[in-house]
Order: C-alpha cells, then sequence, then structure tokens
C-alpha cells in the first residue's frame, strides 16, 4: 500500500523523477490559473455579469471577509498569499472526487512547502508592517525569557501545520484504500464524501491559520510603540 | 524469536496502541469543546459567526495530535525504517 503519490513515478531520466505529486501540482495550478484567466479577462462592472464571474467574485469576496474577521486591517494586502493557499488546498481536496486523480497534499513534500511558504511569509509580513526592530522585539513580548520558547513555537507550528493537512489528507485515502477492500459497494461512497468535507475544512483551517500567524505578527505595534518609545514605529498603513 | 518476528510484533502492536490511546485524550477533549461552543451558541446566537470560527480552528488544533498518532502507527505499519533495515539486512546475506 503506498503511504503518499510520490511512490507513483510517471517518468524518469537519471535522479530525475516525475512522480504523481508534481504532474498532479502542475494541472492543478494550470487549471486555476487558466481558469481565472479566462474568467477575468471579460470583466463587467455591469448589472450583466457571466456567472463565472459571479462564482469568482464569490470566492474572493468571502476570503476577503474571512481574512478581515481575523484581525487584519487591509485584507486586500494579504488576498494574494492567503487566497491562493485557500484555493490551492481546497481545489486539490476537491478533485478527489476525479478518478485516477491522487492529491498532490496527501505527499508530505507540498505540505512541508506550503508550510514553509507560511514560515517565510510571515516575519517578512512583520517586518514590512513593524519595521525589523519593532518585529524582532516581538519575539521577547512578555519578558526576555519567553525568547527560546518564541523561537520554538515558530519552528514547531510550521511544523504542526504541515503534518495536520498530510495527516488528514493521507488518512482520508488511506481509509478509503482500506474500505475499498473490505466493504467495496456503500461505505467508501461515504467516506469519500466526508474527505471532501474534511478536505474543506483543512483548506480553510489552513489558510485561517496562516492568516492568524501574521495577524500575530503584525498587530500591537501601536501599544509596543507607546510602552517603548525607543522602538521603531512602523509608518502608518 | 528472531530479530524479524520481534520488530513485526512490536511494530504491530505499538500501532495500534498510539492509535487507540491516542485518540483518546483528543476525543475527550473535542467533545468538551464541541459542548462548550454550543452552550455559548444557545446563549449568544449573535456571535455565532466568531464562536464557529474560533470552534473551527481550536478542533483542527485538538484533532491534530490525534492525527499525529495516526501518522506515527501509518509509518509503523507500511513505511516502518526498522523493518526496512532487517529486510535489507536478511537480503545482503
Amino acid at each position: 500500500m503506498r503511504l503518499s503519490p510520490d511512490e507513483i513515478i510517471f517518468w524518469q531520466y537519471g535522479f530525475l523523477k516525475l512522480n504523481a505529486t508534481i504532474v498532479y501540482t502542475w494541472a492543478l495550478m494550470l487549471v486555476l490559473a487558466a481558469g481565472s484567466m479566462l474568467v477575468t479577462r471579460r470583466l463587467s462592472t455591469g448589472q450583466e455579469r457571466s456567472r463565472w464571474q459571479n462564482l469568482l467574485e464569490i470566492v474572493v469576496t468571502g476570503i476577503e471577509k474571512q481574512i478581515g474577521e481575523v484581525g487584519l486591517r487591509n485584507p486586500k494586502k494579504y488576498l494574494g498569499f492567503l487566497g491562493t493557499l485557500f484555493l490551492f488546498v481546497a481545489a486539490a481536496s476537491l478533485c478527489t472526487v476525479i478518478p485516477g486523480y491522487e492529491t498532490p497534499t496527501g505527499s508530505l513534500s507540498t505540505t512541508v512547502a506550503l508550510a514553509l511558504c507560511v514560515f517565510v511569509a510571515v516575519p517578512l509580513f512583520g517586518i514590512e508592517d513593524r519595521g525589523l526592530a519593532g518585529y524582532l522585539e516581538s519575539y521577547m513580548e512578555p519578558t526576555v525569557l519567553m525568547l527560546p520558547f518564541n523561537i520554538i513555537s515558530e519552528v514547531s507550528r510550521t511544523l504542526a501545520l504541515a503534518v495536520r493537512l498530510f495527516g488528514n489528507m493521507m488518512s482520508g485515502a488511506m481509509i478509503i484504500a482500506i474500505l475499498l477492500s473490505i466493504t467495496p459497494f456503500v461505505f467508501p461512497v461515504v467516506m469519500t464524501a466526508l474527505g471532501l468535507l474534511t478536505g474543506m475544512v483543512q483548506a480553510y483551517i489552513f489558510s485561517i491559520l496562516a492568516a492568524v500567524y501574521i495577524a500575530a505578527a503584525t498587530r500591537t505595534r501601536k501599544p509596543a510603540a507607546k510602552d517603548d518609545p525607543g522602538a521603531e514605529p512602523a509608518p502608518g498603513t | 524469536m528472531d530479530s524479524m518476528t520481534i520488530i513485526a510484533v512490536a511494530s504491530i502492536v505499538i500501532a495500534g496502541i498510539t492509535t487507540g490511546f491516542g485518540t483518546m485524550g483528543p476525543a475527550l477533549a473535542e467533545g468538551r469543546a464541541v459542548a462548550t461552543a454550543l452552550t455559548s451558541l444557545a446563549q449568544q446566537p449573535d456571535a455565532s459567526a466568531t464562536i464557529t470560527r474560533t470552534l473551527f480552528v481550536g478542533l483542527a488544533m485538538i484533532e491534530s495530535t490525534a492525527i499525529y498518532c495516526f501518522v506515527i502507527s501509518m509509518i509503523l505499519i507500511f513505511a516502518n525504517p526498522f523493518w526496512n533495515h532487517v529486510i535489507a539486512q536478511t537480503a545482503a546475506k
């Protein structure tokens, strides 16, 4: 039994392998990018609009609203990053209804890559918002004693983000595979439907957690600037 | 019992124990979290959006501990490094 789609290899030249994870990731990227380009090619601002434009507007405004509710002040700025994370993970798990498709998020390499993006993006957004000194000061937030724990939590939450998504996606595929050998007809269908729900919830959680981390890195600059005049006040955004 | 049998028995038994005991705590915790969320939803239906969002994020956090246990069981059964090592040694002989 396979633990991840990394083990399906379509093409190999020397040590260059083209496995199912890469192929399906590329296919998803192509579908998402080409789909949104096709939809946004003819946008209308009037009452008459295509159904695809309606769909895209619902998705974009929904994501923007969710980001705003987490506590980020300027949701449009983070929409590109967080929205892409959500759409990719959601599309990756929704496409499991297509026969022969293996979700690329069921491979630890994909989820680690996504989590590393969050790991890099959080300090970038934090530094952009509060300045380098202000951001580094947030690591010593309650006291200096908490510095090692803050650094540990930065690493461990990235690991948790990656393993959570991988574990959920892999366990869904694994349970369906096990059930197919025990009760082939009804229960795999039910578990597939449950897997779709789990996939959407995980996509939501992945992007919301990324938003929460970014909000934690960019927040509290005004009280910090008031308490400590030595801290470099970030320019107002 | 040679070492192959010991490794196989230990892996299988520990895989079962890991998932069994590892899901106990998260199950209790999720039950408590959902019960509390339902109580507060009944008391304050206006705050349902915030409560639901926080509940989902919290449930995912709690659930991930159970998922870690599941991942470890799956590694023990399907991708056991010790087992692969023993197999490689036996093949080399």
